[in-house]
């Protein structure tokens, strides 16, 4: 939590001067009554000849309204320029800091919950601390100051002050602190509302061949009901403070009156006194509530804060190590892995090695681990047990910078982001110039489409690619790889989307690189891998099978049915 | 429209007449009570002039006075809020409710062609909008009006001229308050619209943070996201500042008010025409009139924009159902499915299936083929009845499908789509949703003829591993895996298999092929393929072409003709 605190470091002038200027406006607003005392007290006990006076006191509250005004106008100024300052560091220290944390640790928070985090969590810090710079001080000093008020008018009478603050205290905060915690839960039951709302909308289908229309109604109406009457409860424990204080601040009043008339019976007290004192009682009431939503807000934003600095507390390795120069060579040694959480191994017992400018094909069905298996190259995670080693050395040792940057990995999901294709390619290589651009969309055989797209390389991609179709993001992305001329090539699945021959193009364009990298090729598809040197195929996590095409034929069982699943249907043609 | 919203709202809320009577009668009694309280402290004050000049025994009945009326406005206070709270949660529950009724009987062309974040949104945060504003409206809006009111009738009665003070000056904060209002919403607009650039860079980053991870990419995504940062906060402290501005000038107006109700009161007092009290009870009155104001324009603005929601909602619920209104019941069919003249289109300007015809026998399997967009699934939404036919009709065992009820259609038909769903819940639930009482073996039993039983007992709770649509736990193919096996536990007489198997491989999927043949045997079945090697089998398969069947036959046959069928399939085999 205090972490948050040295994004504040550049604002503390403004963090002192806006409470500052807010209390010296709290000042002024206590005179007033004071002020209007006099008026009774001097300008209209005087009479006729109390004209002048009452004149003056009149300018003088005038005089302070203005002052008042000025100053708290001020103290906004700082207060939000301190709170919106606060919150952009912190967005701008959120965005970093997840930018260097481990694929673990980013599978472990969840990219929801770091959008959360960034955005609404971050936004509820920013009114929270600008409330917080304006009243936190403000609604204390008043409700202080006017009771010290009080007592330099009347001690004995000022008691009634003190029981009056301790009652309504109790009142106002007691019922605050009941009912945050039920708020929370109030919220949790209109999640389940939210959920079970998407749940019907796109599950519409399968919810209505099923036909479980009635169900859904009838659970979302046990649900609906529950909230409804969680907001009710929690309304009818609301509902108490207004009219509690009601009664405390005017029985206060009451007693104020009656022993107020007594002094000035016995002359210890004005009539001027006794006015002022009733208007003090006022001012306190309106700020203890004012006090109350305050804090209300303020824990709102407290947890935000915590969960904002939980995140700023994942610790990250530092990226150093030594710098990525040597081979090609890929080599795993006896590697198992295990996820974070998970409960088994994903990969158990790998080892088989990779000589430069060699293609490995890797093979296996849905969840087999291939994925698994090729992130561990570029060190995306790190192997549980075993070692993992490019160019003869373990992938933990080297710069994570230096080793990714001759490495070219197509993801599965073929990801581009908003922006020209050019500034898209230039994920792969900063400084390429167009010629490279335009090299590597050809080796990937994405030349011709984006040449015929207006603007060519200059073509906006929208957010996520969605105004291009999934083969030319796919082979959009794998120029984008190709474009930095990596030692080692990784084809995650990446032509799925393209056709036989397309694909067959592709292959035949990747081995004709002029600096012969080492290339991984994972796939379903017994075509995509059948001419590389070496095929691993996995089976749940375990290398059942490492050879050649015709070797794997004759000894690997898996092989052969998944090339018989894919090529059996050729009998026909053959 | 806003008139038609408004009388809809009463008709849910006049269904707590009683309680909407007392409401006002409560609110009305609490404001004009309240306001009396001040005039019973000013009489106290004038009984206390100075020494030796105050009737104690006068005052002491006044302040008895001063604590039983507030504790009767104490109750009626809590009464109001107590009323308010009841119609309010109720009407929001009613209508939440039949806004989700209406939801599970919407046309499905209706969902799929709004965006659903817009219809969540209209259920839960506009009826909470809603909500919200009754309540202030309840609440805040009668008692600010009575309050207005009784406070203008209170100080006329004490003192006109006084009274023309603060009833003249008090407007001129809210029409500062309105005044920056307008001018500071060009510079809110502003910091919306710059938020809504950092949100989207910090979506496409983060979501994607392990791409930019691998191309080691952070510090160029950082400065770019910092440029949108830093232009927010300056937008940002522009529009938080100058609206803050609002508070501290309506209070300088209200400082002002007071002033000189001090002053001129003050000169009343003086001349005769007023005592101290009826001053002191202006000042509390001057001190609090501009606050049912402030109220009252915050509460129309609520109740503009809860109406402005409640309308959203209403419209939601205005829509229309799916009529369905059997007239046929289909129990234990054969299974024998005709298209007969069958037209249909999505979009009525573009035609997109015309004079459709098809006979399946019972038991038959019909496989459809085809690329993107040549009407496969369009079929599927027709038999399912998702969408109803234009033209034609399809005929289960010989009765119009338009005929029977979507549920009596529905429970014959098995289906499994390409857009894998999971219902947020445990593993087992998910499996077991087409047959609720099955048992632990069956459901292990349905997963394990789909090859599913492997990877779920690996998860971390096995069968009673909690998991959504959304989460990663699962992947595209493993969730399709548990779509499947739904069918598996509770095989209907017919099948539609869209793309049922598309993101699993090939070896897995063979493996699950053999599990369907066993499943359709004797049962007749549809089946969407991309994948040609998975239809080769049907007995009859369709190939589709811009809405229209153009080749049909089985496998060997559509081969010989040489056709669509024979370059769509040699496309898909390797060129060796």
């Amino acid at each position: 939590m205090n972490k948050l605190f040295k994004y504040m470091s550049s604002y503390k002038k403004e963090a002192v001067l806006g409470p500052l200027f807010k209390l010296l406006e709290a000042l002024f607003e206590l005179f007033v009554p004071l002020v209007v005392a006099d008026i009774i007290d001097i300008g209209i006990a005087k009479g006729q000849e109390g004209k002048g006076d009452i004149i003056k006191y009149m300018l003088l509250l005038v005089a302070l309204a203005f002052v008042g005004f000025v100053f708290s106008v001020t103290a906004q100024y700082f207060a939000a320029k301190a709170s919106v300052g606060f919150v952009t560091r912190i967005r701008h220290a959120l965005f970093s800091h997840i930018g260097k944390l481990s694929y673990s640790e980013l599978d472990k928070v969840g990219t929801a919950k770091f959008i959360t985090r960034m955005t609404s969590d971050v936004n509820q810090v920013q009114t929270g601390m600008n409330l917080a710079l304006r009243l936190l001080l403000r609604s204390p000093f008043v409700v202080f100051g006017a009771m010290i008020m009080a007592f330099t008018i009347d001690v004995k009478i000022s008691l009634i002050f003190l029981v009056v603050i301790i009652l309504l205290s109790v009142v106002v905060f007691g019922i605050t602190l009941i009912t945050m915690p039920l708020h929370k839960k109030v919220q949790t039951n209109l999640e389940t509302l939210t959920h079970s709302t998407k749940e019907n909308l796109t599950g519409a289908r399968v919810i209505r061949a099923f036909c479980k229309e009635d169900d859904e109604v009838s659970s979302f109406g046990k649900n609906n009901d529950l909230f409804a009457k969680g907001e009710s409860f929690v309304g009818k424990i609301s509902a108490l403070t207004n009219p509690l204080t009601f009664i405390i601040i005017n029985t206060g009043i009451a007693v104020l009156v009656w022993s107020g008339s007594i002094k000035i019976n016995i002359g210890t007290l004005s009539q001027g006194d006794v006015v002022a004192l009733y208007n003090y009682m006022s001012q306190i009431l309106v700020e203890l509530v004012k006090l109350a939503n305050l804090i209300v807000t303020i824990s709102k934003s407290l947890a935000c804060a915590t969960r904002i600095s939980d995140v700023l507390e994942i610790p990250f390795i530092e990226d150093k190590g030594e710098e990525y120069t040597s081979q090609g060579d890929v080599s795993f040694e006896n590697v198992s892995f295990r996820y974070e959480g998970a409960g088994d191994l994903s990969l158990t017992g790998i080892t088989f090695s990779a000589k430069e400018g060699e293609t490995i094909g890797v093979i296996g069905g849905t969840g087999d681990g291939k994925t698994t298996l090729i992130n561990l190259i570029p060190a995306f995670y790190k192997a549980t047990e075993g070692v993992v080693k490019v160019g003869g050395k373990n992938v933990n040792d080297y710069s994570e910078k230096s080793l990714r940057s001759k490495i070219g990995i197509v993801p599965q999901k073929a990801t581009l982001f908003h922006g020209s294709v050019r500034d898209n390619m230039k994920w792969g290589k900063k400084d390429a110039t167009d010629e490279e651009i335009i090299t590597a969309l050809e080796i990937a055989q994405a030349k011709d489409f984006v040449m015929e797209k207006e603007g060519g390389l200059d073509f906006e991609i929208e957010a996520g690619g969605k105004n291009l179709s999934g083969g030319q993001r796919q082979r959009l992305t794998i120029a984008r790889a190709i474009v930095g001329n990596p030692k080692i090539l990784i084809l995650d699945d990446s032509s799925s989307a393209l056709d036989y021959l397309t694909d067959l193009n592709l292959r035949r364009a990747i081995s004709t690189l002029p600096q012969n990298p080492t290339v991984f090729i994972v796939s379903q598809r017994a075509s995509s891998v059948l001419h590389a040197d070496k095929i691993i195929v996995l089976e749940d996590g375990v290398v059942v099978g490492e050879g050649t095409h015709k070797d794997l034929l004759d000894t690997c069982v898996a092989y052969k049915e998944i090339y018989d699943t894919q090529y059996s249907s050729q009998e026909g043609t053959k | 429209m806003k008139k038609s919203t408004l009388k809809t709202v009463l008709s849910y809320v006049s269904r707590h007449k009683f309680l909407l009577a007392l409401l006002i009668i409560f609110s009305a009694s609490f404001s004009i009570l309240s306001l009396y309280i001040p005039i019973i402290v000013s009489e106290a004050i004038d009984l206390a002039v100075g020494k030796g000049n105050v009737e104690i025994d006068k005052i002491i009945p006044l302040v008895i006075e001063i604590v039983i009326v507030a504790i009767i406005t104490a109750i009626f206070q809590w009464l109001v809020s107590i009323i308010a709270n009841k119609i309010t949660f109720s009407t929001v529950r009613n209508i939440r409710q039949e806004a989700f009724k209406k939801l599970v009987r919407l046309p499905l062309s209706y969902i799929d062609s709004h965006p659903h974040g817009d219809v969540v949104s209209r259920v839960i945060a506009d009826a909470g909008q809603f909500a919200d504003g009754l309540i202030m409206g309840f609440t805040q809006f009668f008692t600010g009006v009575v309050t207005i009111l009784a406070t203008i009738v209170f100080m006329i009665s004490i003192n006109l001229k006084i009274a023309l003070i603060v009833i003249l000056l008090t407007p001129l904060s809210l029409f500062a308050a309105s005044f920056i209002a307008k001018n500071t919403h060009s510079m809110f607009q502003k910091q919306s619209v710059t938020r809504g650039e950092v949100t989207s860079i910090i979506d496409e980053v983060i979501s994607n943070q392990k791409v930019v991870r691998a191309f080691c990419h952070e510090e160029e995504t950082l400065s770019d996201f910092d440029k949108v940062n830093e232009k927010l906060e300056k937008h940002s402290l522009r529009a938080i500042f100058f609206s803050s501005i609002t508070n501290p000038t309506t209070r300088f107006v209200n400082s002002l008010v007071y002033a000189f109700v001090g002053g001129f009161g003050a000169f009343s007092v003086v001349s005769g025409t007023m005592t101290v009290g009826g001053l002191t009870c202006f000042l509390s009155y001057a001190g609090q009139y501009t606050k049912p104001f402030n109220e009252i324009s915050g509460v129309v603005t609520e109740l503009q924009n809860s109406l402005a929601c409640a309308a959203r909602v209403f419209e939601f619920i205005g829509e229309e159902s799916e009529k369905d209104t059997p007239t046929n019941t289909l129990t234990s069919p054969k299974g024998d499915v005709t298209f007969d003249n069958v037209s249909f289109s999505y979009d009525k300007e573009k035609t997109l299936i015309e004079n459709f015809n098809l006979s399946v026998k019972s038991g038959q399997r019909v496989a459809i083929v085809g690329p993107t967009g040549s009407g496969k699934t369009t079929l599927i939404n027709l038999l399912m009845r998702f969408y109803d036919t234009d033209k034609g009709e399809i005929c289960i065992d010989e009765i119009d499908a338009k005929t029977l009820s979507r549920k009596n259609l529905r429970e014959n038909f098995g289906m499994v789509l390409q857009d894998t769903w999971i219902k947020k819940g445990t593993v087992a639930e998910n499996i077991a949703m087409g047959k609720e009482d099955a048992t632990r073996e069956e459901i292990i039993e349905a997963a394990k003829a789909c090859h599913a039983h492997n990877f779920i007992k690996r998860l971390p709770k096995g069968y009673d591993t909690e998991i959504t649509d959304g989460d990663g736990q699962l992947s595209l193919g493993q969730k399709q895996l548990i779509c499947i096996s739904r069918i598996m536990l509770s095989p209907p007489p017919m099948l539609i298999l869209d793309e049922a198997t598309s993101s699993i491989d090939t070896r897995t999927e063979k493996k699950i092929q053999d599990a369907f043949a066993k499943l359709m045997k004797g049962k007749t079945s549809f089946i969407v393929a991309h994948r040609l090697s998975t239809v080769k089998e049907a007995d009859t398969i369709l190939v589709m072409f811009d809405g229209n069947v153009i080749e049909k036959g089985n496998h060997k046959e559509l081969l010989l003709e040489n056709g669509f069928y024979t370059k769509l399939y040699n496309s898909q085999v390797e060129p060796v």
